[in-house]
């Protein structure tokens, strides 16, 4: 494993006034690894991970991507982003562009590529989720799973050091929450770190290198997806589990 | 002379219409300059408004606010009268022109703000969220994802504003100004007789039916499902 982790929360916080929705979480995401966090909602998962990319200011501690701080004050936060991909439980493609303009628009506007290049790029991407034939298509005429790849796709174009997954398939009927997992699989497989917050426990467990369980706001429990699932330590995980599987 | 015959003279007088054709035209050529350039400044700025709004800097977005509510509130008659007969004394004279263009535009503005603002906010966060998490500043977000988005949202609303508004160019008669409906009424009144009246609705026709044709495709073409 390389030395220095992709991604470091030290001491992370974040309240909306008087609510505490993260009470000091430290985690370290290392290279090439794929993290799955886990946890009942309102544990603060989706918090956390808007904060590594800043859509959410913490209010406390360090968010450490790649050896910088990115929440102090002199962070240029929009070159930053370049280098953390975000996939998000609604898509949010952009309705006004097709699928090729949804994956190149960042090409074009932050990276000041030429028409031409951005497009190839974006092709390139695509492929690698799947989906070529749909480039020239609009995102209302997609499948739910097809614009979540579309979505990964958007992500992956800017060769990001980490990805960051915000329930990418929890908006997605049944059928089509395979498809998304598989392309997500095989990027792992490419080497792309990777912290997904996630309800599909089987996916966690069969893919993960590391399982999070979050819950008030704070990691209870992590380690390897056998230890977490196979035999959770803590009380609040076990209870956790247990309804999961009472309702499956 | 039957009823059908002082009807066809008084409404549909050849003669009249030969005399007075070249005033109801240059009328029209004046109508259709200023709706032309109310629709362009009109839309300009309001879009502008609404950009600057959705800053969300607290004053700026109160003024705005308060422009907005007090030009849709005000009838337009009454702010052209008072920029052509107030503004003099304030040593900023304004022709007709002048007086007709700038309160159309702000009026226009005014409702076009609301109708941008409207579509501003229609749009879900997670539009805006996607685009700055791929490191779009916000006025690359602004000019790349939301405003094609909500400017798709406004076009009913402000392909009829534009239509409403250009319209209000015949208000330009209480200063003087030489647009169709007053060129129309000066010759009627010369000539005793209306059909110069009849010939301006025809003129209204021939500016705006192709003007609602092509909000009508715009509208249209616009379209999406999401």
């Amino acid at each position: 494993m390389s030395p220095s982790p992709i991604l470091e929360l030290v001491g992370l916080h974040k309240a909306y006034g008087s609510l505490s929705v993260l009470r000091g979480i430290d985690l370290r995401v290392w290279p090439g690894e794929m993290v799955c966090v886990i946890g009942p909602s309102g544990s603060g998962k989706s918090s956390m991970l808007r904060c590594c990319n800043r859509l959410e200011e913490s209010t406390g501690g360090q968010v450490v991507v790649d050896g910088v701080d990115i929440t102090r004050a002199d962070v240029d936060i929009n070159t930053v982003r370049q280098h953390i991909g975000m996939v998000f439980q609604q898509f949010n493609l952009y309705p006004h562009l097709t699928a090729l303009g949804n994956v190149a628009l960042a090409l074009r506007k932050v990276q000041g590529k030429s028409k031409a290049e951005a497009e190839t790029l974006a092709m390139a991407a695509l492929e690698r989720v799947g989906l070529v034939d749909k480039a020239r298509v609009y995102p209302a005429q997609l499948s739910g799973g097809q614009a979540q790849r579309v979505g990964i796709a958007r992500a992956i174009v800017l060769e990001p050091k980490l990805i960051l997954f915000d329930e990418p398939t929890s908006a997605l009927d049944p059928e089509t929450v395979g498809e998304v997992l598989k392309v997500m699989r095989q990027l792992r497989e490419t080497g792309m770190t990777m912290l997904v917050v996630t309800h599909e426990m089987g996916f966690a467990r069969a893919a993960a290198d590391r399982v999070i369980f979050m819950d008030g706001g704070v990691i209870v429990e992590e380690g390897v997806p056998a230890a977490v699932f196979g035999a959770p330590q803590h009380e609040r995980t076990k209870a956790f589990l247990a309804r999961y599987h009472a309702a499956e | 002379m039957s009823d059908f015959e002082r009807f066809i003279h008084t409404f549909f007088n050849l003669e009249v219409a030969a005399r007075y054709w070249p005033d109801i035209l240059s009328g029209l050529g004046v109508t259709a300059g200023i709706g032309l350039l109310v629709a362009v400044s009109g839309l300009a700025l309001g879009v502008a408004l609404a950009v600057l709004r959705a800053m969300q800097i607290r004053p700026l977005s109160l003024l705005i606010i308060a422009f907005a509510d007090i030009l849709r509130a005000l009838p337009p008659l009454v702010l052209m009268i008072i920029f052509f007969f107030a503004f003099p004394l304030i040593g900023m004279p304004m022709n007709a022109f002048t007086t007709v263009w700038l309160t159309l535009t702000l009026v226009l503005a005014a409702y076009a703000e609301e109708s941008m603002w409207g579509g501003i906010l229609a749009l879900p966060r997670g539009q805006s969220e996607a685009a700055r998490s791929t490191g779009l500043t916000w006025w690359q977000t602004m000019t790349a994802v939301i405003l094609p988005q909500a400017f798709r949202i406004a076009v009913p609303p402000l392909t009829n504003r534009v239509i409403a508004i250009s319209k209000n160019v015949a208000l330009g008669s209480v200063v003087a100004l030489s647009e169709v409906l007053n060129n129309a009424q000066s010759a009627s009144s010369l000539s005793a007789n209306p059909t110069p009246l009849t010939m301006a609705a025809f003129a209204y026709l021939l500016l705006f039916l192709p003007v609602m044709l092509a909000a009508r495709r715009l509208e249209r073409r616009w379209q999406w499902k999401v």
